[in-house]
């Protein structure tokens, strides 16, 4: 067959494939893997919200609702965020029901941008802001943020990133894939170098229900804030609901406006399924939550207690479901490190490099997974430390 | 009081969990979980440990039965000794005194319905102050102790994904 690649559009073709991808073709070769790759909760929806979209279903809504979402959700996801974040949305104008946070990042990044406008991204990051960035003609450019400062972002490193075609500064934290937090004071300490050079702030806050230590704050509540900021939040991870595709956009009536006019173009809403269920999960939710976020709390003391046990350094992840620790001791690559482990042990988790430059050196491992399965990974990773230890030793003599 | 109802809250779903493991979780020293846990297993806080199992699976067809049983109470004792008398048999799995139109709920396992027919109609039944019972036998189990018995427990995600 021909090559079709000439047709493909530049800026497609500019984003490099993704490191996660590559990885994924890997591991569905092999069976009796143990994974600890994966980036969703390991609950299936609790049942009463399950109950609540198939309710949906027999009573017939299985139509189109309006474009910003169904009001009844955007009531509900206004009062959760008073109660989350403590900020006033209007329902009618300031919050807008998205597919998933996903497409917020994308309508946000189509919504703001002018060609060679410049998206700060802090790395290691969840894979889709500078693509989002890219094919919104923008230009990203990656902040690195370090495991010795807990991967909070410095207001220095940022400083020294900010060039005249900054526009966005995106903060996600609790941060995927290092499960750092940034608290109230560290994000004051950013607040006057965004108002300075009048930068906007996509923060995607996915994570924030699943904070260990502390309370989240939102950068949106600090003042001079609300309005610089498009806050993002969704179900897929707090509510375990990553297949039914809901999320939403909260800020400014302008921002969200124009990110309307993209999604009535582009995706008209999200379904109405998705959408009744959310309202039971914002209704009637927040029990499942609160037991869920116990229980990976026990697990994220598991893991890194074990990590450490096995001689792998891993600052303390105060948020989201993943540890980061360091392989550098190994001596291998991340890639390297992640093939062999999966070849030898059987055990899968992403390299650090997936999520930007900045992570190599480094794993993500995901602990929504049972407890006898990290158990037996963290076996088995000791045992493929003890291995290569060795190996190397007897290369050294 | 605090530490030991999450040291039960960890248990009641897995009583496997090594004492370090729940050390770990609750930010605990080892030795001072183990402790906690022998102290509650002194004092019947702790009555023993469990496994559910699916017998069907290995081809078994042991039979359950729960009993309705209505009590005349005595004097004294009320329920108690009835109960006693009762949960005293081996087979008798549960024994629970219930509000309601009957009084005790008497849970027993046998290899057949036979052998529950008998059981019934010869020990329970002829026990001094029981007037009547009612028989229900247990046809299929969907939930037990938290865990459900025919959905495959499979992991559904992607194994990797960002
Ligand atoms: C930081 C972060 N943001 C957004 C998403 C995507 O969320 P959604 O399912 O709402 O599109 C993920 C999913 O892994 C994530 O880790």
């Amino acid at each position: 067959m021909n090559s079709m690649k000439r047709y493909i559009s530049n800026t497609v073709e500019s984003i490099p494939p993704s490191g996660i991808r590559k990885f994924f073709d890997l591991v569905t070769q092999m069976d009796g893997v143990i994974s600890l790759g994966v980036g969703e909760p390991d609950f299936v929806t609790p049942w009463h919200i399950r109950e609540a979209g198939c309710y949906s279903l027999e009573r017939g809504y299985t139509m189109y609702t309006s474009n910003q979402g169904l009001l009844e959700l955007r009531e509900e996801i206004a009062a959760y965020e008073n109660r989350r974040i403590g900020i006033e949305y209007s329902p009618e104008k300031e919050v807008l029901v998205t597919v998933g946070v996903s497409e917020a990042v994308d309508l946000a990044m189509r919504a703001l941008l002018e060609p060679g406008d410049e998206v700060l991204v802090p790395e290691p990051s969840f894979v889709s802001y500078a693509p989002g960035a890219t094919l919104a003609y923008g230009t990203a450019v990656p902040v690195p943020t370090y495991d010795i400062d807990q991967y909070r972002l410095r207001p220095d490193i940022l400083s020294h990133y900010i060039t005249p075609r900054s526009k966005i500064l995106v903060l996600a934290y609790p941060n995927n894939p290092t499960g750092g937090v940034m608290y109230e004071e560290d994000l004051e300490a950013l607040r006057d170098i965004i108002i300075k050079n009048d930068l906007l702030v996509i923060s995607d806050e996915i994570y924030s229900e699943l904070t260990y230590y502390g309370r989240h704050v939102s950068i949106a509540s600090l003042p001079g804030m609300k309005d610089r900021t498009i806050m993002m939040n969704g179900f897929s991870k707090a509510f375990a609901m990553t297949g039914w595709r809901i999320g939403y956009a909260c800020g400014h009536q302008d921002v969200i406006g124009a990110m309307t006019k993209i999604h009535q173009y582009t995706i008209m809403c999200a379904s109405i399924m998705g959408q009744k269920a959310a309202i039971e999960a914002l209704r009637h939710g927040e029990t499942e939550m609160r037991k869920m976020v116990d229980n990976y709390n026990y697990r994220r003391k598991l893991i890194l207690s074990g990590l450490q046990e096995i001689g792998l350094d891993c600052f303390e992840p105060r948020g989201a479901f993943y540890c980061f620790p360091s392989i550098k001791k190994s001596g291998m690559s991340s890639e390297d490190f992640c093939e062999k482990l999966l070849w030898e042990e059987k055990v899968a988790v992403v390299p650090g490099n997936a999520f930007g430059a900045s992570g190599d050196g480094h794993i993500r491992c995901c602990y929504a997974a049972s407890i006898p399965n990290i158990e037996e990974a963290l076996e088995r990773m000791d045992r493929f430390l003890r291995r290569h230890k060795e190996i190397r030793i007897s290369n050294i003599v | 009081m605090e530490l030991e109802r999450r040291i039960l809250h960890l248990l009641e779903n897995n009583a496997r969990l090594s004492c370090k493991a729940i050390a770990t979780m609750l930010d605990e020293d080892e030795a001072r979980i183990k402790n906690i846990i022998e102290q509650m297993e002194k004092q019947k806080i702790i009555l023993g440990y469990n496994t559910i199992i699916n017998w069907e699976l290995l081809g078994n067809d042991g039979v359950t039965a729960m009993i309705d049983v209505k009590v005349t109470p005595e004097r004294e004792v009320g329920f108690n000794s009835v109960a006693e008398k009762i949960y005293r048999y081996p087979e008798v799995r549960c024994v629970y005194l219930m509000s309601g139109t009957y009084d005790l709920s008497v849970v027993v396992n046998g290899e057949s319905m036979k052998d529950i027919a008998w059981f019934v109609s010869h020990k329970l039944s002829t026990l001094d102050h029981v007037q009547s019972t009612v028989t229900h036998f247990i046809l299929k189990r969907y939930k037990q102790e938290n865990f459900i018995f025919e959905e495959p427990e499979e992991d559904r995600r992607l194994v990797v994904s960002p």
